[in-house]
């Protein structure tokens, strides 16, 4: 079907809005191409689109607004972890400023130079994940990135990481619209965690592709960092091969607006993957988690456990779909997404999905929507608690659903006490 | 200890008074028994002096050690004493019981200019009282009240008690869904809690309670007000004729 002229129009802006990579190797020269091909296709997101319905795309897409640097004195999160660091500052990696990229078992470049260089593996991932991952459902933020991101990494897991490696970004620019696009090829049996935290840029566009092998294992925890008027579209494609895992977990308080997509496809039997997220917004805060699993394998498990707390006017979004094809026998899928209101004014929009062919599978999925339980307010308050601690404590309790699918111990811990802090700048 | 004096309530949500003026006054040491038929506002009453939402007071007043509890939040009413066992208790999963126990020590000994007890301290009390009313650690790791018998909601009612060490101590029910021997247990938990200076106030349906825990006063409500007062006899009357010769004394 053609597109309107009107949106024609949006795409060539958006796609002019960006420069155009050049000097690179024949597959990234390919990948960029057919990313373009597909975002021409698909069109720049429009309001009625049917999966922008919750979600104005207009902020993605207009000239990027200044946005403020929180500034704090908090130690950053994951500080504390033993890790390779690395560093972006408005989306541009800091040598400077990171650890070495090497370390045992795992291969490191730059996007860059892996375009440049034409390392053969990154052609078979960059952009072919994301391409798949186009249908049913159009992703042009991520057609986008894919087309013309130059910053970001590429790695290759072959044994497992000796420690997580922990991408930090930071913001000098109040205005800087960026990309970043990393690139994981995890062997067979091979294991890493990534961290990901901070805000990145005053509009922060990244892209995340994840190849995982047969029995290998990949741990994904993310921070969205905290400035108020920031914008995010972020996406994390994942192909699962037989008896792989797959965790990801992201904390997002704060931010004007945030788009996280998630699209994952078991491609072996027996693989694992969770995808969950805990958001809690105060005001002028919208934030999105979309999410689509394919069953394409026997025996695979895939769960998805968001958990949204939300204030003054705040709103959050989950559109989540599980896809089982007929072969697919004995998937156990999992969905629930629950809203917490802290107040009357906010807006809790859930879409979930099941399309089954299959017939032998267990599949549930729930959405809830609903205020603090004011029993168990006046239980711990006759017990003494003060009100706005009781009201922190069952907050904690709404979100640790989610935490808890976060496998380290001591990250979960970090997590819960990130988000104890914003319950108590944020009380009512 | 506390005084109630013409005390008046109704349903905020609906244009109905439960308690019409409810008189009663217990002294510093002292065991006061309330009984009375389904639905007379004996629940309600312990809900009004422990401040949960829900009800207006119309009228009258109550204190404890001469502060007005009505105008007190539930926080301050527990840190000034004043304990309720519910009678259902809340179920509150993700919240686990110790944090929850000692969340409630802490802010209690906070409120009251105390120093709060460190995790060691807090977990020596805990164990003591625990084992007294045979509460095993896995029930403590649970969260608060999620998948305990009605019996473990009980005992884990009298445990919060226990290391909470108020006042003023108001059992709803307490005996209601617990075995022979736990009632005992329940009952010897009272009794060591008892100094001379603690009260207690117990609501029940039965004399069975009362022949552990001997009170001082027994109080029959019905339909919103005492209705009467005396000794432990009171309760052996209700339990062998029920409250028809009661109600009709009134009528
Ligand atoms: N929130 C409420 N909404 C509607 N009715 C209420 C509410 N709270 C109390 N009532 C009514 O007030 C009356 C007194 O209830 P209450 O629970 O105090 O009785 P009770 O004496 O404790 O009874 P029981 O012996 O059964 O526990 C009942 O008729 C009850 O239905
Ligand atoms: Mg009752």
């Amino acid at each position: 079907m053609a597109l309107a002229a009107n949106k024609v129009e949006a795409t060539e802006a958006l796609i002019a809005a960006y420069p155009a990579p050049e000097g690179e190797g024949k597959w990234s020269r390919d990948a960029r191409a057919r990313a373009l091909e597909t975002l021409r296709q698909s069109g720049a997101p429009v309001r009625r689109d049917e999966y922008w319905k919750f979600t104005n795309p207009a902020r993605l897409l207009e000239p990027v607004k200044s946005a403020t640097i929180m500034e704090t004195d908090e130690a950053p999160v994951f500080d504390g972890v033993d890790k390779l660091l690395v560093v972006f500052v408005d989306g541009v990696l800091r040598a400077d400023l990171s650890d070495d990229l090497t370390m045992e078992g795992v291969e490191i470049e730059t996007l860059a130079t892996a375009m440049s260089k034409d390392i053969h593996w990154v052609g078979d991932v960059y952009g072919v994940l994301e391409a798949n991952g186009q249908k049913p459902v159009p992703r042009p933020f991520a057609a986008l990135n894919t087309a013309v991101a130059t910053e970001g990494l590429v790695i290759r897991v072959t044994g497992k990481a000796t420690k997580p490696i922990a991408f930090r970004y930071l913001r000098s620019g109040l205005d800087a619209d960026v990309m970043v696009h990393t690139v994981i090829k995890l062997e067979k049996g091979a294991d890493l965690t990534l961290l990901e935290n901070g805000s990145g840029a005053a509009r922060f566009n990244s892209s995340l592709e994840v190849e995982i092998a047969d029995g290998a294992a990949f741990h994904h925890v993310r921070t969205q960092g905290r400035d108020h008027a920031r914008l995010a579209a972020t996406h994390i494609f994942a192909r699962l091969g037989k008896e792989s895992r797959f965790k990801s977990f992201t904390l997002t308080v704060n931010g004007a607006l945030t788009r996280n997509e998630a699209v994952l496809e078991f491609t072996g039997d027996d693989a694992f993957a969770t995808i969950s997220g805990a958001s809690a917004g105060d005001g002028a805060y919208h934030h999105d988690d979309t999410v689509f699993v394919t069953h394409n394998a026997l025996n695979c498990e895939s769960r998805q456990v968001f958990k949204k707390v939300l204030r003054n006017g705040a709103t959050g979004v989950f559109q989540g779909k599980i896809l089982v094809y007929a072969h697919a026998q004995k998937t156990d899928g999992y969905q629930i997404a629950q809203g917490l209101m802290l107040d009357e004014d906010c807006t809790f929009l859930a879409k979930p999905e099941l399309e089954i062919y299959a017939d032998d599978v267990i599949c549930s999925h729930g959405s809830t929507c609903g205020a603090v339980d004011e029993a168990a307010i006046f239980y711990l308050t006759s017990r003494g608690v003060p009100k706005a601690v009781a009201q922190d404590m069952l907050v904690l309790a709404f979100m640790d659903q989610a935490i808890e699918e976060i496998e380290d111990e001591a990250l979960a811990e970090e997590i819960r006490t990130r988000l104890g802090d914003w319950m108590e700048r944020h009380r009512g | 200890m506390l005084k109630i004096k013409n005390l008046k309530a109704s349903l905020e949500d609906e244009d109905k008074q439960i308690l019409k003026g409810i008189d009663l006054e217990i002294g510093a040491g002292e065991v006061h028994a309330i009984m009375g038929p389904n639905g007379s506002g004996k629940s309600t009453l312990s809900y009004v002096l422990s401040g949960k939402g829900g009800y207006v007071v119309d009228e009258g007043s109550a204190t404890l050690d001469g502060a007005d509890l009505l105008d007190m939040a539930p926080e301050e009413r527990a840190a000034a004493g004043l304990f309720l066992a519910f009678q259902y208790p809340v179920e509150i999963p993700g919240v686990g019981n110790m944090t929850f126990l000692r969340t409630a020590v802490n802010s209690q000994r906070k409120a009251r200019g105390e120093d709060e007890l460190n995790a060691a301290e807090f977990l020596k009390l805990v164990r003591i009282e625990a084992k007294s009313l045979k509460i095993d650690a896995e029930m403590l790791k649970r969260p608060v009240n999620v998948g305990f018998s009605g019996g473990e909601k009980k005992r884990n009612e009298i445990l919060q008690m226990a290391m909470l060490a108020p006042k003023m101590c108001i059992l709803d029910e307490t005996d209601s869904g617990l075995d022979v021997d736990a009632m005992k247990l329940v009952a010897e938990g009272v009794n060591a809690m008892r100094n001379g200076k603690r009260s207690f106030l117990i609501i029940t349906h039965y004399q069975r309670l009362l022949d552990h825990i001997k009170p001082d006063v027994v109080h029959i409500m019905a339909n919103g007000r005492i209705i009467k007062s005396g000794g432990p006899e009171l309760a052996l009357e209700v339990e062998n004729n029920g409250y028809a010769d009661l109600l009709n004394e009134v009528a």
